[in-house]
């Protein structure tokens, strides 16, 4: 990641501020920095979002292709995870540089999806034990400016939204044989259901309080950090101390209660954004980089 | 060509342009804080993204420090999503490997190296959408990655693909053109002196159609210029109104 090097003084203002409920930048301890999404930012794939988050910037890809389902759940497809940290984002991650950050985080996706209500996997099955749908979910890593986490859960949840599957019909004939056609309208599309997607929100501990959505100088502050996996409902679906330092039981509690909180106001920011752009329809204008 | 019609005997490509005529380019410069220079390149669906860190003191190894001049180092990569169909590796593969070679070389030829003896400059393209030539979208949104970095150099970099149909030289191949299978060749052109810091051409050629195709490339390598120039221009514009001059 992006290196930041603080000096005694610069963490001493900013633990205070924290503190004091006051951040560099002029952010409440539950506030987060402004988010800009925009979805269908790559016309290849089945679905796209670009996040920026301060920063963060993260570009997330969604492929969805024909494969057959997994043995211990015949009659369901299922998503796999991918997360490139390219180069772009800091010469660290030249050549596998990436790979131990990448895999991290790809394992922290699995996990919170793993789980029977994130997403309807069983709308993904064509037919049982012989078709499904794979979504291949591609997180890409442009620029990293902190809080990465939360910032690919928005990114996957949106492309989730974006996502169109082609609608597939199963013929059989009199011998038994199975044949699968594609819809002649390339329109005709199934969609995921992304109400129950969770997003992660990491609380970082500073001091003795905790803040959301940390830049990188304040992640040099801190020693440990707990990152929740919440649902709009509030539900938790994973939860993960990750860091060097330790927390003690009840601030995690204490954590948790704050996830919560703050989880289900950006999922319901998400949620309209989301459905604002969508109603603008196919004659949005894309910015894309470009803006 | 069994099926499909690359060039229509009105002179129409099957995306509806002449043999000439360029994709729409778009670009942007300054994509990115963190980076020394950053640029970002729509031709037409085919989107790259470059970065540029340096220079700086070489990294790892000081045994590769050259005392006379720069290193170059370049990765190409291209995002798992980029292709019609999904790419296992973002980078690391074969094709990653020679495309990044190629960009070396071509920069090498065009940054006063010699300017920054034992440092390094990093300059990482990412292919975001391939719809063919993508080795130019990534050449060309190095140059105005290195420039944005404002790394001195001889001139701008301006690459272009061509290929060659039904005894036309067709510029700036998409990627069904590309699919096709006919002869393409890929340039990249210093327009000021008209140098060739790169050239590539692969499937069977006449020998005398060759400076044909040649021709077409250089034209639009020099169209490919004055649009960057544009955006060169109007970015410093931007970035000078924004200090207040």
């Amino acid at each position: 990641m992006a290196s930041v090097s603080l000096s005694e003084a610069e963490k001493v203002y900013i633990v205070h501020g924290v503190q004091e409920d006051l951040r560099v930048d002029g952010r409440g301890c539950e506030d987060y920095r402004g988010v800009e999404v925009e979805t269908d930012v790559v016309s290849n794939t089945s679905g796209s979002a670009r996040v920026r988050l301060g920063h963060t910037d993260i570009l997330v890809g969604v492929k969805a292709e024909m494969g057959t389902p997994k043995l211990e759940k015949p009659n369901e497809g299922y998503l796999e995870f991918f997360v490139d940290c390219s180069a772009n984002a800091t010469p660290e991650f030249e050549g596998r540089g990436g790979d131990d950050l990448g895999t991290e985080i790809a394992n922290t996706l699995y996990r919170i999806f793993h789980n029977k209500s994130s997403v309807d996997l069983e709308a993904l099955c064509i037919s049982p034990r012989e078709h499904c749908w794979v979504l291949y979910v591609d997180v890409l890593l442009l620029e990293c400016g902190g809080n990465l986490f939360d910032a690919i859960s928005i990114a996957v949840k949106a492309a989730l939204f974006n996502t169109r599957i082609p609608r597939v019909r199963v013929l059989e004939d009199e011998e038994g044989s199975k044949d699968i056609e594609l819809s002649d309208d390339p329109y005709d599309s199934i969609r995921l259901s992304v109400e129950h997607v969770p997003c992660i929100v990491t609380l970082c501990k500073i001091g003795c309080r905790h803040v959301v959505d940390a830049t990188l100088q304040e992640e040099a502050c801190s020693l440990a950090s707990l990152l929740v996996a919440v649902t709009s409902k509030g539900v938790v679906t994973c939860v993960r101390k990750v860091g060097k330092g330790s927390l003690d039981p009840e601030s995690i509690f204490e954590m948790m209660e704050t996830s919560k909180r703050v989880g289900k106001v950006l999922h319901a920011s998400l949620q309209s954004v989301l459905h604002k752009e969508e109603s603008l329809g196919p004659r949005r204008p894309k910015i894309g980089f470009l803006g | 060509m069994a099926g499909l019609e690359l060039l229509s005997d009105q002179g129409y490509r099957v995306d509806g342009r002449r043999a000439g005529e360029l994709r729409k380019i778009q670009a942007r410069m300054g994509v990115f804080a963190q980076a020394d220079g950053s640029a970002y390149i729509e031709q037409g669906n085919t989107k790259a993204l470059a970065v540029v860190y340096g220079p700086h003191e070489i990294r790892g190894s000081r045994a590769r420090a050259l005392p006379d001049r720069a290193l170059v180092n370049c990765q190409y990569s291209s995002a798992t999503f980029s292709t019609g169909e999904r790419k296992r590796r973002p980078h690391g593969d074969r094709k990653s490997c020679e495309m990044g070679l190629q960009l070396r070389q071509t920069f090498e030829a065009a940054i006063l190296t010699q300017l920054h003896p034992r440092s390094q400059i990093d300059i990482y393209v990412q292919v975001l959408q391939a719809d063919g030539g993508t080795y130019a979208a990534c050449v060309n949104a190095a140059t105005l990655a290195v420039l944005d970095a404002g790394i001195p150099m001889r001139d701008f970099v301006c690459a272009c693909s061509a290929g060659f149909v039904d005894g036309t030289a067709l510029a700036d191949l998409s990627h069904v053109e590309e699919a096709a299978g006919g002869p393409q060749l890929a340039m990249a052109l210093l327009p000021a002196s008209g140098q060739i810091a790169l050239l590539e051409m692969d499937a069977r050629l006449h020998e005398d159609h060759l400076e044909r195709v040649l021709e077409a490339a250089a034209r639009a390598a020099r169209d490919v210029h004055t649009l960057l120039d544009r955006v060169v221009r109007q970015h410093v514009r931007e970035a000078s109104i924004l200090l207040g001059d």
